[in-house]
């Protein structure tokens, strides 16, 4: 929970790893670049005291990570997003299983999502079965652009990755979270490209669809995709650090998505241990949108931001919210917008 | 006739990202230039080791091109460093295969779609641009639909527009409507605003991402400028 001005807000952390990058884990030389990728990102968009020696950053303990998220990172729930890397990292940089063994001694704490990569055929349907059951799964994060073997990467849309999309339905497992990269398959089509994402909520209206990093850099792809399906979110990890550097830039991104998606589906993440909640969290309840923006944005409210930094992603995940937390009126689905936006300009 | 590394940086400043439709010189993403008799070496640099390696395949390629073009160099080689693809990208391109010749099994073809697909969303961004500042100077939605090519003010937007066009096959003669669709369709007043508001959003994918590169690229080689290092 997090108080300014009088103002109270419940914070659910929708995006956070607990990761191991260190070179004892890196599998070669794909794994070295994958962590200086990520912390040349923490150097370049994080406040001086919030940025961390490399050897820190490749490997950080479970002290860390609950001193950073809960104790100064004003989160009520965090929710673990694995990312599995299994061709870069000997054990797997950030699997489902790293992230339960903390979840569990922490009850209440953590929401643990899985994940699956359909060129797994029918072993990774009956893995994805038992991860589910196992854990309790209610999301899985998803990375189109993870290689394997000689594959770069693969899409939503795949018809290998509607019957794992079939299963997630049939178990329960309502929310799909994507991560976009820079090697997807086919090698010659844009790599972020997001159209995958829009027949895939098209086919799955059950299932919530949550683009992470906005689709960035690819925003005015997934905002015309948002218009156009209810079931698409987008998480703001990566996208909120620029509220330091850019602000500017960043008053145009979640203007843009205010307009075009609308304030009850857009989620919260820090992306940790790249960023860290105390500071984005900060920082985001004291934005406001520049005044000679005001004309084209809606101003940011108090309520605008509560349902961004927590209360969207508890009504994806059944979290529940103190009631003195919660708002009186918070809008329940997203409605159909077709092609015109609902809000004003 | 010998070549200066000054003719060859003049070369690769025509030489753009086709994401970010800006020039490599300018992005910084030219490490080093070395001539020496006819012979050029050229490294390049991109902002993280993942960067899309279709996108870097095309600066390699566009670069090597360039320099071959200009008078007495015989030799041309671009070396990408520090990028998860280079091996195979620095092998393709010196070679003269193709895209999908060198990513065999991993592509569906070579990347002439590619390349349109971000010329059109370039082209959108900067018709964008000149709108706004005509409408920030008071011109009506009414006065700008009927604007001609021709009525542009010079300058870098209405320059880039007009290789664009012809590049994407809209007509470019000065009589031309001056905004059009990104097929080239001619707008209506009431169209023209509604437009603009998704033109106004591909602006600002097309510059927060090259602010972003750029800002990374600082980061990666702790540069202050990149232009600086960039002979």
């Amino acid at each position: 929970m997090y108080e300014k001005d009088g103002e109270r807000y419940f914070i659910v952390d929708g995006h956070i790893h607990f990761w191991d990058a260190s070179p004892a884990n890196q599998a070669n030389k794909y794994g070295r670049g994958f962590i200086n990728c990520f912390y040349d990102y923490q150097q370049n968009l994080s406040p001086p005291e919030f940025k961390w020696p490399l050897e820190k950053f490749e490997k950080y303990s479970e002290e860390d990570l609950l001193h950073d998220i809960f104790e100064v990172g004003y989160a009520d729930v965090a929710i673990f997003q694995p990312t599995y890397l299994t061709d870069f990292y000997t054990n797997g940089f950030n699997t489902t299983q790293q992230c339960a063994a903390v979840a569990e001694k922490y009850p209440g704490k953590f929401i643990v999502n899985g994940a699956f990569d359909p060129r797994d055929g029918e072993a990774g349907l009956e893995a994805l079965e038992a991860l589910v059951s196992r854990y309790q799964l209610k999301g899985v994060k998803l990375y189109t652009a993870e290689w394997k073997g000689d594959s770069r990467g693969w899409r939503l849309d795949s018809p290998e990755s509607y019957r794992y999309l079939d299963k997630c339905r049939e178990l329960g497992v309502r929310n799909v979270h994507i991560h976009k990269g820079p090697t997807i398959w086919p090698l010659n089509r844009d790599a972020f490209d997001v159209s995958d994402v829009d027949d895939a909520a098209t086919d799955f209206p059950e299932l919530n669809f949550i683009v992470e990093h906005l689709g960035l850099p690819r925003l005015e792809d997934f905002c015309w995709i948002g218009t156009q399906e209810p079931n698409v979110y987008g998480g703001f990890s990566v996208a909120m650090p620029f509220i330091y550097t850019r602000p500017r830039y960043f008053a145009q991104i979640i203007g843009e998505l205010c307009y075009w998606l609308d304030e009850n589906r857009l989620l919260f993440g820090s992306d940790y241990a790249i960023w860290q909640p105390k500071w984005l969290v900060e920082r985001f309840v004291d934005f406001q949108i520049p005044d000679d923006m005001l004309g084209e944005y809606a101003p940011l409210t108090p309520d605008v931001k509560r349902k961004i930094l927590g209360l969207n992603a508890a009504r994806l995940y059944d979290i529940e919210v103190p009631a003195e937390l919660a708002l009186d009126a918070v809008a329940t689905t997203g409605a159909v917008i077709g092609s015109e936006p609902v809000s004003p300009a | 006739m010998t070549t200066t590394a000054q003719e060859v940086l003049g070369a690769l400043a025509e030489v753009r990202d086709p994401e970010l439709d800006e020039p490599l010189t300018d992005l910084g993403f030219v490490a080093g230039v070395h001539v020496e008799e006819g012979r050029v070496a050229v490294r390049l640099r991109l902002p993280t080791y993942f960067c899309a390696p279709n996108f870097a395949w095309l600066m390699v390629q566009g670069a090597r091109s360039a320099v071959l073009a200009l008078d007495g160099v015989q030799e041309a080689v671009v070396k990408l460093e520090d990028h998860s693809a280079a091996t195979e990208i620095n092998r393709g391109v010196s070679r003269g295969a193709g895209f999908a010749q060198t990513f065999a099994g991993e592509t569906t073809g070579e990347l002439g779609e590619l390349s349109e697909t971000f010329a059109r969303k370039a082209f959108v961004a900067r018709q964008a641009r000149l709108c706004d500042s005509l409408l920030r100077a008071g011109q009506t939605p009414h006065e700008v639909v009927g604007l001609q090519l021709s009525d542009l003010e010079p300058g870098p937007d209405q320059a880039r527009c007009v290789v664009l066009r012809a590049q994407l096959g809209i007509d470019a003669s000065p009589e031309a409507p001056a905004f059009v669709s990104p097929k080239g369709r001619a707008f209506d007043a009431s169209e023209l605003m509604r437009w603009l508001r998704i033109a106004r959003l591909v602006r600002l994918s097309v510059e927060g991402n090259a602010g972003l590169c750029r800002a990374l690229l600082k980061t990666r080689y702790g540069i202050r400028d990149p232009e600086e290092v960039a002979v």
